[in-house]
Order: structure tokens, then sequence, then C-alpha cells
């Protein structure tokens, strides 16, 4: 299946690679790098290439491409879950994924890649089970290991491979029992210039932090499971209860992870936390434009609105940005042409304003279509889609956990046209 | 055996080596050679960096190996090498710690291959390794012995694979199975044994054996199908708790092997529940199936087994397993059930960028062939600015898949937004997107060539150029005439630069000269002087236009003509001295030319077939979806063919496991493997795995009492599957307005079993309640698929609907018309800011209406919202997107044998005409044979205007179909009435619209509205005190309450306590504006302006209810 994996840095340098049948020549990168050049923006190039002899499947995460090296056929989404999973894994040991750590770590992550595949087919990639074979690093640790000669490695096969529940290790124990689940709702949408909504959906995701002694059953339940329309799960949840009582049942993994991801059914309104009142106008001659947006609260639920930005990519004439912001500060960067307005709480009582004015290269037209705007905003304390946990029960252990349940509401792909 | 090295590195290993088990007699001298090469043939610089290395990793500390050992490994990483410390690496393959170790085993793996006879010296380690009692160590071994590829070691390799295919450890036995794998790629004629071998771990239990078995099946014999059908059940049974990426392999693998084994459910006539019923009610229905030559369809067993089991996984957090399962079901699945995995493939946009691209391809193909499947999510393919492009070109390509009658104006509008894109290319294929539809949805054609047109005005070149290609493929397809917007692009053509463009132009030109007789020369007179510079296309264009001009007009361009030949000559390009050559002598008539010269005519200007627009996707079909070859559109190495469904069925007792040698074997077995297994099924519900226990122990009852064949297992699976079909006849029955008793269905039940296993005596065991209960959930989503297939055959009905030329032709004359009076319109527009595609020729400008510029109002607001000016609506307009769902019975099935309509106003601007109102009809078929010509006929008042549907040729039984039609109710709530006929009967319908259905809804500001409402008062003034139920206070609720009563558009408001509504008449266009002024204690004032002081009351009226009513 997977041939050969190697690391690209954005500016295309091979800094690892690893080969899990014959080894293949690197020269073999130099048809993603045609492409790569040919694309421009890293986020354009194709993931699936195909050169005389094999086929290149790549992902671009973290600045990072990681490039999967194929002879056979193979569904290309498993090739690409993959190398996502291992830049999760990555993420998970070193909490980046990044050059820098993976350089800093070059045998930890060829002992993982070691693990992960064998013969190009995958082998072990649940976070548990890898943690036991090898231990993430840290600064403690690596003190101990330089004193007295051992190892990150664990001797004996992870109980995880063999058991049942491949995701939990045995043998788990905390003096404090706790079970955190955060509900983060993402509301994408697109609204058009006028403000009225094109398209709007909820994606909401339940990520958990469980820290349990010995192995433990859990049961959460929704006040209103009705709301959910499509759902996907961690391995450990058991479906069938799902689909007969509508609760989640589930053993779970140690530590952290995602539990569930959910879709809201469309045929709910979806409340738009705020409106934008903007405009944005570019002069046919004198080369210069004026900028006008205005943010203010629409359905908060009387929630605070907070971490609000507006993220504009301007057209490629716009040479600067001159403007003032009654709250907040605004940065342009030159290079990308990204206008960064970061304003922080909402106020009700003072919206927020951002205005001035736009140079525009001399000369050059007037660009065809305005900038659309991407906010970002978060809301604490609110599930948008009126999500709620009713309860959270634990059978097969004897103690009392601390148990707490967070809600989130954020903006996700949330664009206003202009 | 002695061995004698001299190389002081190696003594070390001496100990090791001399347990190989191979004769290295013969190989000795060369290994001394390699040793001593690899010392002497050193690469100056790299070895001065390595020899501290070497050091360290001879020194007798531990932790200073461990540290050269990591350095090493570090070298591996970034690809330098390190291949001469082969000797010094080698020794500490049986170091105690375990993380040495590892990286010693990394590096061998690595350099193996290269330094094979050292190599060899760690082979005893292994092979002692591979008898450690730590399992652990064990399949570590394995692993790395058989990475290792070395030829010579490939017995060891054998032996060793078949000494862990039978290891008591799963863990070892799936490490064997991953062996087996490298074993073949080093040794191909190792084919024989190693099928052996996966023969036997294909019956392995385990979960976590299962998927690695398969992939090694796949890669070694997928051709043995054979090896399958004995395990086809039990994997099916363990897909769920077996690890992801095995589930991704098993599943692709059965997928193939379905299509080998099953009939296809896909045939015409494969109604089964309608042939059930049949067979219920004719007694001698036994009889009767051995007549009729065409035998009902019903599924095997197994392959429902396969499709049940599959389905959980659509909820699966791994992007490649949806996918997988989505691809089975579109392989396998009966057409009706496949729409179950479009939510899961829409839930997948979600995740990355890669897994993005991967599942939007896959959706372009599905999209093709069953619109159905995703327009009920057409929104989740909208374009955001930031996609990266080619995802957006994806979704563009789903967008035109889906496009239909119904929605097109939405998908324009749409793509209006995308023209506009920064991202040229984006914005060019748009334009082609534009085109395709505007082929394949007639009514659209002449909004689209129109908005085309304007386009040609921008200021872009790219946009330009691919609007001249889209126009010129455009007017090719509609041989209606078009000379006004071949003139506007002869009038555009000193502006456009873009080569392609320029030659599409002159190609039309050429074609169509007779059309335009005093333009074309006059081109072909500026191209005369600039014709040196041109580039070569448009050179060849140039020399086209010429010939075709010389012969439809040879008073005006002969000279012209022959100079450009003059040019042509001597042109540097030879393709076009060619051309030159070949034209000059097939136009110019002189002695040597003789027969050719006259058919000059019929040769040049032959009337050539239009371009078909098509889908990229279209034929990406023939292969299997979710494959890297569907994704490249190639073949790629290896790629397994999915073969067609087999005509008859292989025999389906292969499958069956056989009952008297698993008794002897497995019956000790099944209470060992009892506990495990229960252990094993953490995750399958424990009804079903009782069902299953009971079902095995009874089912070796069974077996003990019966000498039948069949194993009890699936007996008890056609058993329950039975059940099912008798309960979703059941269903069935009750849905036909039949009484259904306990009795019935029982015996139904029966037969269905009894037509199922004609060769089985076994006895029919009956149904436990619990098989029951899971299946009557099953039935459910069942019946919930179907109605949502029947929509997805109608939408795809309503397609070739369009295609239907009679009515488009008589449609596109009735365009002709206004065309023709709309152009001096379209040149002014076009002087001013350009707003794409011009929208109002969706509603060519009304003859009848007061003032001309009334357009359909809903779209003028909605084209304001898009319009490029860069005035931007100060207030935020909170427009609910409501659209009311309330649909109308216009024909009960009994009344209409069979035939059943209803009717809902989308409140979408009639496509038809302005001042008609549009409804669409969805007709159902009840009945249980096909009905032919579904259409519109006598309608009463003679006058009324109605734009009806085409015929429906066939609605085949329980499928539906979505039309829509458009009525002009001249602003009063009089019903229209009219006759739907079928080939054989006639309905007298009638529908009669509330009347605020009769309004669209305007946009106007709230100073535009009180002026307005300024001139409305008086006798043109309807006001009310209501009161109102507490639940309706809110704006919110206030606003959804009057948009659900009448289509009007919200006006925003400055003050809280007064609500503003606007909306204009669908038929003469006048003004209606609704104001409701809160006041105290949930009493409201509600006012309605306007000069139809009916409509005010009645509208008065169903407010008033509906604000009422909580």
């Amino acid at each position: 299946m997977i041939h050969s994996l190697f690391l690209i840095n954005h500016t295309g340098d091979i800094f690892l690679e690893k080969h899990w049948k014959s080894v293949i020549s690197r020269s073999v990168c130099d048809y993603f790098f045609e492409a790569k050049e040919k694309a421009g923006d890293p986020e354009n190039v194709p993931p699936v290439l195909q050169t005389p002899h094999h086929y290149l499947i790549t992902i671009y995460r973290g600045k990072l491409f990681l490039l999967s090296v194929i002879q056979t056929e193979v569904p290309p989404l498993f090739v690409i879950e993959f190398l996502h999973r291992v830049a999760d894994t990555f993420q998970d040991y070193f909490g980046e994924c990044s050059e820098g750590v993976i350089k800093d770590n070059v045998v930890t992550v060829y002992e993982l890649l070691e693990e992960m595949l064998d013969n190009g087919f995958p082998l072990a990639t649940e976070s548990n089970v890898l943690k036991e074979m090898i231990k993430p690093p840290n600064i403690l640790r690596s003190v101990v290991n330089t004193l007295t000669g051992s190892s990150n490695v664990g001797d004996t096969l992870p109980t995880g491979q063999l058991s049942n529940i491949p995701w939990r290790r045995a043998g788990v124990k905390y003096t404090n029992n706790e079970a955190y689940f955060d509900v983060i709702e993402e509301i994408d949408a697109i609204l058009d210039k006028s403000g009225t909504t094109v398209f709007a959906e909820i994606q909401g995701v339940i990520e958990a932090c469980v820290r349990l002694t010995g192995m433990p059953d859990l049961t959460l339940s929704f006040m209103n499971p009705r709301l959910l329309d499509d759902v996907s799960f961690h391995p450990c949840v058991r479906f069938k209860r799902w689909e007969a009582e509508r609760v989640l049942s589930f053993i779970p993994p140690d530590g952290n992870f995602t539990l569930m991801t959910y879709h809201v059914s469309s045929q709910n309104l979806v409340a738009i936390p705020v409106y934008v009142k903007q405009s944005i106008s570019f002069f046919e001659s004198g080369s210069c434009g004026r900028l006008d947006i205005t943010l203010g609260p629409k359905q908060t639920m009387g929630k605070m609105v907070e971490g609000l930005t507006v993220t504009i990519h301007m057209p490629k004439t716009v040479l600067s940005a001159n403007l003032t912001a009654t709250q907040g500060n605004y940065t342009y960067d030159l290079a990308t042409k990204v206008l960064v307005w970061d304003i922080g709480k909402l106020n009700p009582q003072k919206l927020p304003n951002l205005k001035g004015s736009l140079s525009v290269q001399a000369g050059a037209p007037k660009p065809e279509e305005n900038p659309s705007l991407n906010i970002g905003l978060k809301i604490q304390q609110l599930a948008i889609s009126g999500l709620k946990v009713s309860r959270l029960d634990m059978y097969g252990e004897k103690y009392k956990p601390f148990k707490g349940v967070k809600y989130v509401t954020k903006a996700g792909k949330f664009q206003v046209r202009t | 055996m002695e061995v004698g090295f001299s190389v002081g590195a190696v003594r070390t290993v001496l100990a090791s080596a001399e347990n190989l088990q191979l004769t290295l007699k013969t190989e000795l001298s060369q290994e001394e050679q390699a040793l001593t090469n690899t010392n002497s043939n050193p690469k100056d610089a790299e070895k001065a960096g390595n020899e501290d290395l070497k050091e360290m990793l001879e020194s007798n500390k531990e932790s200073h190996k461990l540290e050269a050992m990591k350095r090493v490994v570090g070298l591996i990483a970034k690809g330098k090498n390190a291949s001469e410390l082969f000797p010094a690496v080698v020794k500490n393959v049986a170091s105690k710690n375990i993380e040495l170790k590892k990286l010693v085993y990394v590096y061998l793996v690595r350099y193996a291959e290269e330094q094979q006879d050292l190599a060899l010296l760690s082979i005893s380690t292994f092979q002692r390794a591979l008898k450690d009692p730590n399992q652990f160590i064990r399949a570590s071994a394995l692993r790395v012995l058989s990475s290792i590829r070395v030829p010579i070691i490939v017995p060891i390799m054998m032996l060793a694979i078949k000494e862990a295919a039978a290891d008591l450890s799963p863990y070892v036995r799936k490490t064997s199975a991953h062996a087996i794998q490298k074993l073949y790629s080093l040794d191909a004629d190792q084919k024989e044994q190693l099928i052996e071998v996966i023969e036997k771990l294909l019956k392995d239990k385990s979960t976590l054996v299962a998927g690695s078995v398969v992939m090694a099946f796949e890669e070694v014999c997928p051709d043995r199908i054979d090896l399958i059908h004995k395990n086809y059940r039990k994997l099916c049974n363990l897909l769920v708790d077996v690890e992801e990426w095995g589930q991704v392999v098993i599943i692709s693998m059965l997928t193939r092997y379905a299509r080998t084994q099953f009939t296809s459910p896909w045939k015409e006539d494969a109604v089964f529940d309608e042939n059930n019923e049949k067979a219920f009610y004719d007694s001698d229905s036994e009889e009767k199936k051995g007549q009729t030559e065409s035998k009902p369809y019903i599924m095997d067993p197994d392959h429902r087994l396969l499709l049940r089991n599959t389905k959980p996984l659509l909820q699966s957090r791994n992007t490649a397993v949806v996918m997988s399962v989505a691809q089975l079901y579109w392989h396998l699945a009966p057409k009706h059930e496949v729409s179950i995995v479009t939510k899961s493939l829409v839930r997948l946009l979600r995740s990355h960028r890669e897994v993005q691209y991967i599942v939007l391809q896959n959706i372009a193909t599905m999209s093709i062939q069953r619109k159905g499947m995703f327009e009920p999510f057409m929104k989740s393919f909208y374009v955001r600015s930031t996609d990266a492009t080619h995802i957006k070109t994806l979704k563009l390509e789903i967008l035109t898949n889906l496009a239909n009658e119904a929605n097109i104006s939405t998908i324009l509008r749409e793509f209006q937004t995308y023209v506009k894109s920064q991202d040229k290319a984006f914005a060019a294929a748009t334009i082609q997107a534009i085109g395709r539809c505007a082929t394949n949805i007639s009514e659209v054609t002449d909004t689209c060539l129109n908005g085309l047109v304007l386009l040609l005005s921008n200021r872009d070149e790219t946009v330009v150029a691919e609007s001249v290609v889209v126009i010129k493929k455009l007017l090719q397809t509609q041989p209606t005439q078009h000379s006004e917007i071949i003139k506007h692009m002869a009038k555009l053509f000193d502006n456009i630069t873009v080569p392609m463009a320029r030659a599409s132009i002159l190609w039309l030109m050429g074609e169509y000269c007779e059309r335009v007789p005093k333009i074309a020369p006059d081109v072909l007179r500026k191209m005369a002087k600039t014709f040196t510079t041109e580039e070569d296309i448009v050179k060849l264009q140039t020399v086209n236009l010429a010939a075709k001009l010389y012969l439809t007009n040879s008073k005006q361009t002969k000279l012209l003509t022959q100079y450009i030949l003059n040019l042509g000559k001597y042109d540097q390009n030879y393709d076009i001295r060619d051309r030159t050559r070949f034209i000059r002598q097939l136009i110019v008539p002189n002695e040597k030319s003789g027969a050719l010269n006259k058919y000059a005519r019929r040769i040049l200007l032959a009337p050539k077939p239009a371009p078909v627009l098509e889908s990229a996707f279209k034929d990406r079909d023939r292969f299997q979806l979710g494959t890297l070859s569907h994704s490249l559109n190639i073949k790629a190495t290896g790629y397994q063919e999915l073969s067609d469904w087999p005509a008859v069925a292989p025999d389906q007792s292969v499958r069956n496991v056989e009952v008297i040698e698993p008794v002897k074997e497995w019956a000790p077995l099944v209470g060992k493997a009892k506990q495990p297994k229960s252990d094993d099924k953490f995750y399958s519900d424990e009804e079903e795995e009782k069902d299953e226990e009971e079902s095995e122990s009874s089912g070796s009852d069974d077996s003990s009492s019966s000498s039948s064949s069949s194993s009890s297992s699936s007996s008890e699976e056609s058993g329950s599957e039975s059940d099912e079909e008798s309960s979703e006849e059941s269903d069935k029955s009750f849905s036909s307005g039949r009484s259904s008793s306990e009795s019935e269905k029982s015996s139904s039940e029966s037969e269905s079993a009894k037509k199922q296993k004609k060769s089985k005596k076994t006895p029919q065991k009956k149904a436990k309640p619990a098989a029951v209960d899971s299946d009557s959930d099953e039935n459910g989503n069942g019946l919930v698929l179907q109605a949502s297939s029947s929509s997805a055959k109608s939408s795809s009905a309503s397609e070739t609907d369009s295609e239907d030329s009679s009515d488009s032709d008589s449609h596109s004359a009735q365009k002709k018309k206004t065309d023709a009076k709309s152009k001096p319109k379209v040149e002014v527009k076009s002087k001013k800011e350009v707003s794409l595609l011009d929208l109002d020729d969706f509603s060519p400008p009304p003859t009848n209406a007061p003032k001309s510029s009334v357009l359909s109002p809903s779209l003028f607001s909605d084209l304001e919202g898009l319009s490029l000016s860069n005035i931007s609506t100060t207030m935020p307009v909170t427009t609910p997107s409501f659209s009311p769902v309330k649909t109308y019975e216009l024909l009960h099935h009994m009344s209409g044998k069979g035939l059943a309509a209803k009717y809902h106003f989308p409140r979408q601007p009639c496509l038809y005409q302005p001042n008609m109102v549009a409804v669409q009809v969805i007709l159902t078929n009840c009945s249980d044979h096909s009905l032919e010509e579904i259409h519109i006929g006598d309608r009463s008042p003679a006058s009324l205007n109605i734009h009806c549907f085409n015929t429906i040729e066939r609605l085949e039984p329980e499928a539906s179909v979505t039309v829509s039609m458009g009525i002009d109710f001249s602003d009063s709530t009089q019903a229209a009435n009219f006759q739907l006929c079928t080939k054989t009967d006639q309905f007298s319908v009638s529908i009669q619209p509330a009347v605020g259905e009769l309004l669209m809804p305007s946009s106007m500001t709230e100073e535009e509205f009180c002026k307005d409402q300024g001139k409305l008062l008086g006798m043109n003034e309807t006001s009310a005190t209501i009161t109102m139920a507490t639940a309706n206070t809110s704006s919110l609720a206030i606003n959804k309450q009057l948009l659900s009563v009448a289509n009007v558009g919200v006006v925003s408001s400055s003050q809280n306590n007064i609500h503003r509504f606007a909306g204009r008449t669908v038929s003469s266009g006048a003004l209606v504006l609704v104001s409701l002024e809160l006041r105290e204690s949930s009493t409201a004032l509600l006012t309605i302006n306007t000069e139809k002081s009916i409509m005010a009351s009645m509208l008065l009226r169903d407010l008033k209810q509906a604000l009422a009513m909580a």
C-alpha cells in the first residue's frame, strides 16, 4: 500500500524519508515539486498525482507536506486518512506538527512510523496503543533516560493491541477521577451582501477528556437527541444503542479524544449571532478605495460574543490600508494581502467599527469583486443548536468521578459576501 | 559448520552465525570480500564523519551505543548513506536493550538489501526470537525477518510464516499475514504455498487478523474468489469489530466478491414487494411462478447480510471507511437504497481539504447518474472564496450536474457570484458551467445566452474569452437565429485580444455570414489589415472566414479574399500556408480544379453538428468509486475490474459452512469460542448475538435431525430475511388501503419463505420476537428510503422532460419574440455596470403591465443583493428564507385511478411568464401499472392562462415526478380548473390559491415604504385591530407567521413596535403594503395598503387568523 513517505517543508526541502518496502529515490518528489510550482499556492496542489511509475498522494498540514508514494491501486482516501492520522499523532506527541519538532525528535518520529505501518499497511494507529509502545517525550523522562540509560520504548506488547478494546490501555489508575466533555459547535454560513443567509448549518463535536481508573463504562444522554441529524462516532461508541435509545454508551479511551461529531438537521433555522454592515468600494479613478465595517449582535441568546475577528483577503492590487478601528486593532499583511481585524468582545452598546481608505496600485483596474469577510467568533456557555447533555452515568467501577460539561459556540466557515 | 572470519569487527557475531541453517559454504569467500570491501572501499569524507559513530557502536557502554544508533537513524531519516556502518551495527542485533534493538532493526530493514551477505549474520538471532515466549518479541522478529529483502532466506521466511500462522497469539498471526505479502513481493514463485497459508488464515476468527489476511489475499491472489465463499458470512459478521483499516480492505474485497456471486438488484421489474403481493393473492402462485419466464427478483440473503452489516459503518470517524461503504452501496445496493449514503458523504465535506477533494470527485460521478441523491444537499456544494481552486471546480461541477428546471434559478444566481470571483480560472470554469446549464435546460438557454453576452464587456480577458467560446458552442446548438448576438460580438471584436476568443468570433461570423451580410465583410476587412500580427489560430480562422464569404458574397469580398490568401501563402507557419493553398484550390475556379470546386460550398458551409457540452465526469463510472483509478481517471496498476452482475447467480450453497465437518472440528470450539466471541463482539448488540447463539445451537439440532445440506446459519439468515420481506409486505398492503390481519401476515411469510428456498426442506423456524423487532426497525428505514428514492426518480424524470423538444421549441419561439424586444435594453445595460446574468430574462418584460420596468419583484430584490453597485445596504435586511411546505391535494389516488397529485407553491418567480404564479405538482403513481402520457387537458375558464408541464410519457408504479407549471390567476383567488389527463382517463382538478400566494415579495427601504403608503390612503387602505397570541409577539414570530401566510418581503424598520412588509401582486404588479403596529396587551393594528381592495380584505382576514393562532 504505502510504499514510502517523504516529509517536505513549504520551501521544498525533503527533511525526512521513510521507506516501508524497498527504497525509492527521492527524485520521485520532483513530479510533486513541478505540480507545486504550477499550483502556486500550496493549498492548490492536487492531492493525487501520477508519475510514470508511481502515484503520489500528498496532504498539506501545518506548512508541511506529507508525501506518500504508492505503486498500486489503493483507495486514495485510505492513504489521505492515514497521513492525517500520522500528523495527528505527531501533534499528540510533540504538541505541534512542524518541521522544527520533527527534526528535534527524529528518532521518536522514526520509531512511531515504524510502528504505525508494516509493509505499508497500518498496524497501530490508536494513540493509546502507540503511547504504550513509545512513550511521548517529556523533560523529566529525558533527564532520567540520560542518567539511567533506560529507554522510551516499552518492552511488552500493549494490552490494547490484544484486548477487544484496542483504544484503552489496561491498568489505568488515577487519584482524581474525572470526566470532562466539551460540546463545541461551529456555525458554517454564507451570508450575502444584504445579510440574508444563503446557507447555514451547524456542525458539532464533543471532545472528551476522561481520566478514570479501571474499566469504566459510561453512558452519556442528551435532553434533545432528536436535534442530531447525522453523527459519526469514535469506535468506542456502541452504535446499536445509539440507534435504539439515542444515548452514547462507551468505554472511553484514556485521556483526550473526540467522542462524536454531529450535524444539526438543516430543517432548523440556524441562529446567526452577529450581523455585519459593510461597505467596501473601489473607485474607478484615483487608485483608492473605501472600507467601512460595523458589527453588531443579532441572535446571541443573551450571551457575550468574544474573540471576534474579521479576516479579509484583499485583491492583489491593494497596496495598503489606512483605517481606524473604534475597538481592537487591525493588521494588514502586505505580502499575503490579508487584513485581519481583531476585535475581541462585542459590546452591544458601542458597536465596533472599522473605517478608512485603501490605497490601490496606480493604474491597476478596479477589482471586479469585493473581497468577502470571514468572521471568527466564540460564545462561551452556549451551544447554538440548543443541544444539552442531560446526564452522564458510569457503570463498572465503584468510585464517584468528577463530571463536567462545557459548551462553546464558534464560527466555522462563516463568510459574508460583499 | 566452521566459519573462518578474519575481520575482527565481525568476530563477535561468529557464535550466532553458526546457527545459520543455510549452506553458506559457497558464499563465504564473497562474504569476506564484502566485508573487506566495505572497510577498504571508503568514501573518505563520510568515513571520517562516521568513524566516531563506529567507535561508539563498538564501545561497551549501552548508552553510547544507543546514542550512536540514534544518530545513525537520524542519518537514515535524512536520506544520507550510512551503509558502511553495517558490520558495526549488526553486532548489536542481539542487544538486551529494547530500544537499541529496535533501532538496529530499523537499520537492518533499510540496508539489508544492499548488504545481503552481512545481513545473513543476523538471521539466527531472529530465528531464536521466533521461539520466544513473549508474543511481542515473536511478532517483531517475524516482522523484521520478513522485511529483510534477501532472496536467499526465502525458505526460512516461508517456514517462519507457516509457523506463525498457527501461533496462539492473534497478534503474531496478524504479523504473519503481513509477512505473506512481503514474501510474495520478494519471490512470486512461492505463490502456491502462500495461498495455502492465506486459506488457513482466512478461517481465523480473530478480528485482529481479518483485515490483514484479506489484504494479503488482495495482493497475492485476488482472483481466487473461491477462497472467500466459506468465510463470506464470517467476514460480514466480524466487519463491525475489525479495526478501521482492515474494514476498508474487506469492504472493497467484498464489493468485488458480491458482484460475481449475486444477481443484479437493479432489474427493471425488481419491484419485489409487488410480486410478493401478487403471489399472496394468487392461490396458485407456485404454479404461476413456474410458468413465468422472468423470475421475480429476490435478493440473496447473503447479499442483504452484507448491506445490513456495512450500514453502521457509515457512522465511522474514518473517512476511508465511510467512502468504502458508500461505494459498496453504490455498486451493490438496490437503486432505492443507495441514497442512505448521501448524508454521510456530505458530512465528509467537513473534513480536510484532501478528503474533500476525493469525496467531491466521487459525488460528481454519482450526481451525474443520480441527481436526486444530492439535490437536497445542494447548498453544501456552494463555493466559498477560501476554498482551494480544485475544490471550487469540483463543487461547480456538482452544482451543474444537479441543476434542473426547479432549482436552476437558484443555481444561476449562485453562479453570478462566482463569475465575479478573483480566481479567474474559477470564473472561467463558471462560465463553462453556465454553458452546460444552458444546453441542458432549455428554459434558461436564452437567459444564459444573454447573460454571457453581457459578460463580453467584462474587463477581464479570460472571462471574455471563455464567454465567447461558450457562446459559440451555445449558438451552434441553437439553430435559431441569433444575428443580434453575433452583431454584438462583432462590435466587441476590436476590444478582445485573447486569440481563442477572436478565433471563435471569426468562426461564428463565417458560419453565420448569411445572417450578418453587412458586418461580416467589414470584419474581414479589418482582419486583412492586422492579419500579419495575429496569432496562428486567428489567422486560420481568418482564412476560413474569407473562404466562406467568398462563396456567399463574392462581389464584396473577392479582392479581400485574394489579398488574405496571398498573405497566408507566405506566412511563416506551414499550417497556415497549407490551409491557404487548400482553400485557394477549393474556392477559386480554374482549369485544374475540376469537380471539387463545384462542391466547395457544400464542403465549407456544411451544417456542422453542435458540440456536446457534458461533464468531465461523464464516463468516470467505468471505474469503481473510491479507487485511485477513479480519482485519476486512468487505470492504475493493480486495479481490479468490477465484474458485471452474473445473469444467473452461481450456486449459493458454496457459502454454507459445512455442517458435518464443523460439528466435529468446531463443536468443541463453539463452547470455547463463545467466550472470546462475546468479548470480541463487544460492540455488536446483545440481541443479535443471542439470536446467533440460539440459531447456532438450534442449528446444530437441526442438522442432526435433518440431512439437508443447508447449514443452520443460512436457514436462520433466510428466515429472518423472509420476516423482513413479509413485514415489509404487510406495510405495503397497509399503505394501499387494504386491511391486513395477523393470519394473513403469517401466511404470506410462509409463502415468501417457500419461494425463497424451493430446494430446502428444513422446517421453517418461526421468527423470534427479537428478530422481528429489529427487522421492523429496518423496514421503517426502508420505507423512508423508498420515498426519497422516488423523489430522486422524479427529478431525473423532470430532467428528461426538459429535454423534450416539442415543447421547448414552442417555448423558444415564444422567447424569440421577447428577445427582439429586449435587445435594445441589453445594449443600454452593457454600458453601465455589468450585472452579469441578467436575470430579468427569466421574466421577459410583461406586455400588459402598466410599468414595463416592473419585473418580478423578488428577483429584483435578489439582484439588488448581487449587483455590482458598491452602495451596500446599510441596514441588515433580515429576510428569513421562509419557504412554505404546505402541500395541497390536487387529486386523490382513489379518485384518480391510481394517479395521485399534490401541489404546493414554491414561491419562486415563475420561469415562464412573470405574471404567472409558479406551482409545483408532485405526481405519484399509486397503482400497480405504469401510467402513460400524463398531461393537462381542457381548462376552464377557457381564457385561463396556464403554462403546462411537458407530457410525462410514462410513470412507473410507485414512482413520482415533480413538475412545475405556471398559472396566471389574474390576481383573483378564483380557482383554476383544468383537466389532468392520462392516456386513458381524464380527471377534473382545480387549484385554488390562497391570497398570499398571489404576491411576490418586493424589497424597499423604510422611506420608500412610507412614501408609497402615503400614496395609497383612503379607499386603498384597509385596517383592523387584531388580537395576537402571546407567542406571536416577538418580531421573529411575527415575521414567521406573516410570511407563512403571504409571500411578501420584510422591510427593515427603525421602530421596534412596527413591522412592515411589502409585496406586489404577481399578475398586475400592484403594490401591497402590510404594516403591523404592536399595541399593549398583545393587540395590534394591522394595516394593508393596496389598490386591490378585495385582496386587501382577504389578506387581512388570513393574517388575522394566522397571528391569533399560537
